[in-house]
């Protein structure tokens, strides 16, 4: 399991009229192996989650994943920590289903053919057989979910961190997209409203204008912000 | 919608569909050098005649292919229409029959060969400038996402246009150019988030 340390973070963003911090000082160590984050819109779980990745950087502290520095290793620590949007939209780069896998498999696959091979057998992996050939724009909001999804596990990451994939689906795509998260063999850091998917992770970090304000047992926490939303 | 089109391969077996994604890509590459270097509107729309030719040629479907490219043709007759202002027809003609033609071009290379293949020829063709310090993986995924860039600019227009149309605001330019610019600002970010979060691109 991966081990991800934030050690006196702060995250703060030029305005108008000076900086204002987003993130207070917060230090965290996640080792279990499904971690949520929930809390209100605009509390701060994407800038948190972010930071794992270095997507957003810290302003003062560190962030280290499994001993890497984000800041001063983040090449290393890119190819560690693999992450989902909400939007696969946002997510998806090449024109069909097949060349998005295979974007993510040129690092371990020299070889055009057995490249396209592999990503075929992702494709199937993940139930979208027969979608190699199909434009990532035609996908539904659930089949687009799946192939970021795909894409993101292709590079062989050691921790998966998802900022709300959920949220755009339907009920059953949205079980079958937070199930198979939940299932990974890695370490995932998921961010999300649905309070059931929380409540099924090992730990839940409840955020609220950028502090962590509970930090625990999932049903506990999850009960707290059921009580004070 | 039909503007994501413009960058899919669509399999076929012509000689452009067989020839290797290399030659093609010197080719482009040749191409656009004549095409910048050779003046006057004559050649131009000897270009633009020849690009079309290749065009048809490649299989590609004209019809979906020309509505795809409705916007970016309207933003050339309007670059077309600035220019006879300025510079007289000639001039006109030689400016937006070279940008069709090159555009013409670029879109037959990307509808005869897969974005895979360009990325793997670009690398391939690098490889010996490794040694001066060019990564030719990246140099490969930033000429292919450049490639895509103009179907998904020509989408994130049509966006905007719906965008305006929504709200009542479809004659205001304002009002369709402000959202225009945003979007291909926040999709250029969002892509290189997209890399970022998959650990490619550096
Ligand atoms: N780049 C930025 N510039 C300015 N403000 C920002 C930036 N990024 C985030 N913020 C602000 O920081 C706060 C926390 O944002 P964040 O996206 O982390 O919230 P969130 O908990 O993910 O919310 P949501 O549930 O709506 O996604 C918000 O008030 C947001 O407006
Ligand atoms: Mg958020």
């Amino acid at each position: 399991m991966s081990d991800i340390r934030l050690e006196q973070v702060t995250v703060s963003v030029p305005t108008h009229d000076g900086d204002r911090q987003i993130l207070g000082e917060t230090s965290l160590h996640l080792t279990e192996r499904r971690v949520a984050l929930v809390g209100p819109n605009g509390s701060g779980k994407s800038t948190l989650a972010r930071l794992l990745n270095g997507l957003v950087p810290a302003t003062t502290g560190r962030v280290v994943v499994d001993g890497l520095d984000v800041a001063r290793q983040g090449r290393e620590v890119r190819r560690r920590v693999g992450f989902v949007f909400t939007d696969p939209a946002a997510q998806l780069v090449m024109p069909t289903a097949r060349e998005d896998v295979a974007l993510s498999l040129r690092r371990t696959h020299r070889d055009r053919a057995q490249r396209l091979a592999a990503a075929d057998r992702v494709l199937a992996d993940f139930g979208l057989d027969g979608f190699g050939d199909r434009s990532v724009h035609g996908l539904s909001g659930g089949e687009g979910q799946l192939l970021a999804l795909a894409g993101v596990l292709a590079t062989e990451p050691s921790v998966v961190v998802a900022d709300e994939p959920t949220t755009l689906l339907d009920l059953a795509n949205s079980r079958r997209i937070g199930d198979l998260l939940l299932s990974l063999p890695q370490q995932v850091v998921v961010v999300t409203h649905d309070l059931e998917l929380a409540a099924r992770c090992d730990r839940v970090l409840l955020v609220r204008a950028g502090r962590v304000e509970r930090d625990g047992e999932p049903a506990e926490v999850v009960e707290h912000y059921r009580a004070h939303a | 919608m039909s503007a994501q089109l413009l960058g899919l391969h669509q399999p076929g077996t012509t000689l452009l569909h067989r020839l290797a994604a290399g030659a093609k890509l010197v080719g482009l590459v040749v191409a656009s050098l004549v095409v910048v270097a050779v003046r006057g509107p004559v050649s131009a729309l000897g270009f633009l005649a020849l690009a079309v030719a290749l065009l048809v040629w490649s299989g590609a479907r004209l019809g979906l292919t020309l509505r795809a490219m409705r916007w970016l043709l309207l933003t050339a007759a309007i670059l077309g229409a600035w220019t006879v202002w300025q510079d007289g027809w000639p001039r006109a003609v030689e400016v937006v029959g070279d940008l069709v033609a090159l555009i013409l071009l670029a879109t037959t290379l990307t509808v005869t060969t897969p974005v895979d293949e360009v990325m793997d020829a670009v690398a391939r063709g690098l490889r010996p400038l490794r040694r001066v310090g060019v990564d030719p993986e990246a140099v490969a995924l930033a000429f292919s996402l450049m490639l895509r860039a103009i179907p998904s600019t020509i989408t994130l227009a049509e966006e905007s246009r719906d965008a305006a149309v929504a709200r009542g605001l479809e004659r205001s330019p304002r009002a369709r150019l402000i959202p225009f610019v945003v979007r291909v600002v926040a999709r250029a970010r969002d892509t290189g988030d997209a890399l970022h979060a998959r650990g490619i691109g550096d």
